[in-house]
């Protein structure tokens, strides 16, 4: 579900809800976000290790224990403004990107965040790039209308989506909370 | 930038039912301005206060700066046939009048002699695609050409705003956005201000801003090109 590009950020966003272990991580993980893909071990570590070289999150002692994942993981000052810089942006409005925009929901209910300022950011980004399309379709040539039309039908979806969720999101900080 | 119509803290209520608390909005000259939000959210009503329809129990409605809820009756309904239009969701066409009549009705209520207003009504039957349809009545109309005459009638008597609730919403997608098109071009081309009530993305996509009505405030979403990343 969530792009490899935002593996490391949706980590992030799970450790600033608590410190954790990666075994934490990765449960939360494929349960939230996985929907039958779940995160491989290795790439749990790595993403990982990479987030502490880049002084993102910062590994406790190991403890007792075996295994290298015995490792409570804290988010640093960092990490939280690199994932909240993450959260409040809108997500460029591409088709077929509703699985970020869903981890980004997901995340900003579990965390308690504004979930309905970023969908009306969100819904504007949206809009804007429907109006950049619509003027694509009313002047540009056939093909040009076709791709705008494609688009368009995308956005819409999206949109749609967005309403709804909006419509629900008390519902939803429920359930995810629970 | 002139602000033609402004909601300042608009509330009303019907009955015990809040339909609007306190919703603000403003806007400009020429501007064609999309309303957007969840059914009973109160949309309708917002758009009955700003065109003097329904006076609010509370706040200010200004149009070109003057109130408009602290007019009289009969002053308000003279400033809606002069300076409004109007397109609903069902045309609302009046069905013993042919469809020339009816484009031609704000002139002749606004006491245009009816030759006169007639001559004015006729263009817009080839402006709209409507050419050959100019005595049908709104029984023999389809659905898309009926909408496309109430637009007509919208803005024959070249108002300095009209206002449209839901005015592609009995019409399909196609058909909707021929006429969202047509009635943007044509706004545009006489300076009209539109302030449109949608639910659909795709037809507020046409307006260049939008507004969010929920539980009754208004509140304007960001525009410009803001920063996008993914
Ligand atoms: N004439 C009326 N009498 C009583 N209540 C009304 C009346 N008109 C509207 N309401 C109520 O006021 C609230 C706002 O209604 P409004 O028609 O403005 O909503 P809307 O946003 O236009 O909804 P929709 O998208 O369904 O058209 C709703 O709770 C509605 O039930
Ligand atoms: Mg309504």
């Amino acid at each position: 579900m969530v792009s490899p590009m935002s593996v490391p950020l949706t980590l992030l966003g799970l450790l600033e809800r608590e410190p954790s272990h990666g075994y934490d991580l990765k449960r939360d993980y494929d349960s939230l976000f996985g929907r039958g893909k779940p995160l491989p071990y290795g790439q749990v570590y790595a993403t990982l290790g990479r987030l502490a070289r880049d002084g993102k999150v910062v590994a406790g002692e190991a403890e007792p224990g075996d295994g290298p994942e015995r490792k409570r993981y804290v988010i640093t000052e960092a990490g939280v403004t690199e994932f909240e810089t993450w959260l409040k942006d809108p997500v460029a409005p591409e088709p077929n990107l509703q699985s970020v925009l869903f981890t980004k929901v997901v995340l900003a209910l579990m965390l308690g965040r504004d979930a309905e300022e970023y969908l009306d950011t969100q819904r504007a980004a949206h809009l804007r790039r429907m109006r950049e399309l619509t003027e694509l379709r009313r002047t540009g040539a056939l093909v040009d209308a076709l791709l705008a039309d494609h688009g368009l039908f995308h956005l819409d979806a999206d949109l749609r989506w967005i309403d709804l969720t909006t419509a629900r999101l008390d519902a939803l900080a429920e359930a995810v909370r629970s | 930038m002139t602000a033609v119509i402004e909601a300042r803290d608009v509330a009303l209520a019907f009955g015990e039912t809040p339909a609007l608390r306190g919703a603000n909005l403003s806007v400009e000259a020429g501007e064609v301005l999309a309303i957007m939000g969840p059914s009973g959210s109160g949309k309708s009503t917002l758009l009955h206060c700003l065109a003097g329809i329904l006076v609010p129990d509370a706040g200010e409605v200004l149009f070109n700066g003057r109130r408009l809820d602290v007019m009289p009756e009969a002053q308000r309904s003279a400033l809606r046939r002069d300076k409004f239009g109007f397109v609903f969701q069902f045309g609302q066409l009046v069905p013993e009048l042919t469809a020339e009549e009816n484009v031609a009705l704000p002139l002749l209520l606004n006491g245009v002699r009816r030759a006169a207003a007639l001559a004015e009504a006729r263009p817009w039957f080839a402006r709209l695609g409507l050419d050959g349809l100019e005595q049908r009545r709104s029984g023999e109309l389809s659905g898309g050409q009926a909408q496309r005459v109430a637009l007509a009638r919208g803005l024959v008597a070249r108002p300095q705003v009209l206002f449209a609730d839901e005015p592609t919403g009995a019409l399909d997608s196609l058909t909707g956005e021929q006429v969202m098109e047509l009635m943007v071009d044509a706004a545009r081309e006489q300076g009209t201000t539109v302030i449109l009530v949608t639910h659909e993305p795709r037809v507020a996509a046409y307006a260049d801003r939008e507004a969010i009505v929920r539980d009754g405030q208004a509140r304007a979403l960001s525009t410009g090109a803001g920063s996008v990343a993914s």
